[in-house]
């Protein structure tokens, strides 16, 4: 299946969870957000969450800024 | 020294009165010596896409300097954006305080007064301690704390432009009506520029660029922090009244 990251489309296997794509992105795991098709997912959640083809998760972390 | 009360955001005590933005420095080692020569205690950062490969080097140098973080929603154009950006803000970064900012348009960068009312509302319901950016509007500016805000944001001048406070009578008109912080945000350009601010009764001054982009943002530092006491003890001391006509301070003869 086919998920879009952060607006880049990479293709999963059916059934990977948000977690399992974290880790296959290594992602950092502290100082991170992640939100599915517009949700914040807290990160209790993320193990639970079962991607779809077509999915927009967005992953956000603090960068410099005013 | 003159005895003078601290400055309480949301219920958090802060002894300082400088905020700073930590967008512009060229790299970290600059933020770095210019955050600890300005003695702030909060400080901003923003909201990005995460690049999948690297960590924040900038989160970690804030929680080394144990300096308490203030995200923010720059970028967004939207109470929606701004609503979705702070619930990731406070998910990332286990903090529930939040710059709210939501911009019209790239060229001025101004506030988008209806977008941010309507978001200030909504993350005050959702438990956020909400520092709203705003423009010099003493209405809005009232309107942004009956909502809820912990602190009113108003502006000096649009964001870098380094113009300075362009209506002092407006900042005024806000501080003496005020019921929460009223902090200076954005268009100082230097030191003057933020003991003004103080004068007319801002309880503290944000700034990013005017230090990060001077030309040793080091010593700017230094400089915002002692314009931003000087302003303040002047605003407690109490300045004498402008005059039309010289008075004399010698005795007749």
């Amino acid at each position: 299946m086919d998920v879009e990251v952060n607006g880049e489309e990479r293709e999963f296997a059916d059934g990977t969870t948000l977690a399992q794509l974290l880790e296959q992105l290594g992602t950092a795991q502290r100082g991170v957000a992640v939100a599915v098709d517009g949700t914040v997912v807290t990160r209790s959640e993320w193990q639970d969450v079962v991607l779809t083809d077509g999915a927009k998760v967005e992953i956000l972390t603090a960068v410099q800024g005013g | 020294m003159t005895s003078d009360d601290p400055l309480v955001i949301g219920g958090q005590k802060l002894d300082s009165r400088l905020i700073i933005g930590t967008g512009g420095a060229s790299n970290l080692a600059v933020l770095e010596r210019a955050l600890v020569e300005s003695g702030t205690e909060l400080t901003t950062v923003a909201m990005r896409r995460a690049d999948l490969e690297g960590g924040s080097g900038v989160l970690d140098l804030l929680r080394r300097l144990g300096i308490s973080l203030l995200p923010n929603t720059a970028g967004c154009r939207s109470a929606a954006e701004a609503v979705l950006t702070a619930r990731l803000a406070r998910e990332a970064l286990d903090t529930d305080w939040i710059k709210l900012e939501v911009h019209a348009d790239d060229r001025t960068l101004l506030p988008e007064p209806f977008e941010t009312l309507d978001a200030a509302e909504q993350l005050v319901a959702d438990g956020f301690t909400v520092l709203a950016y705003t423009n010099d509007d003493p209405v809005l500016a009232l309107r942004l704390e009956e909502a809820g805000c912990a602190a009113v944001m108003p502006l000096g001048a649009p964001i870098g432009t380094g113009l300075g406070i362009r209506n002092p009578h407006n900042i005024e008109l806000i501080t003496a009506r005020a019921g929460v912080p009223i902090v200076l945000d954005a268009g100082i350009g230097t030191a003057s520029d933020a003991a003004l601010a103080m004068e007319l009764g801002c309880d503290a001054v944000l700034l990013s660029t005017a230090v990060t982009r001077a030309e040793d943002p080091e010593r700017m530092a230094t400089a915002m922090r002692n314009a931003v006491d000087a302003g303040r003890l002047a605003r407690l001391a109490g300045r004498i009244p402008q005059r039309f006509w010289a008075q004399a301070s010698s005795p007749p003869r």
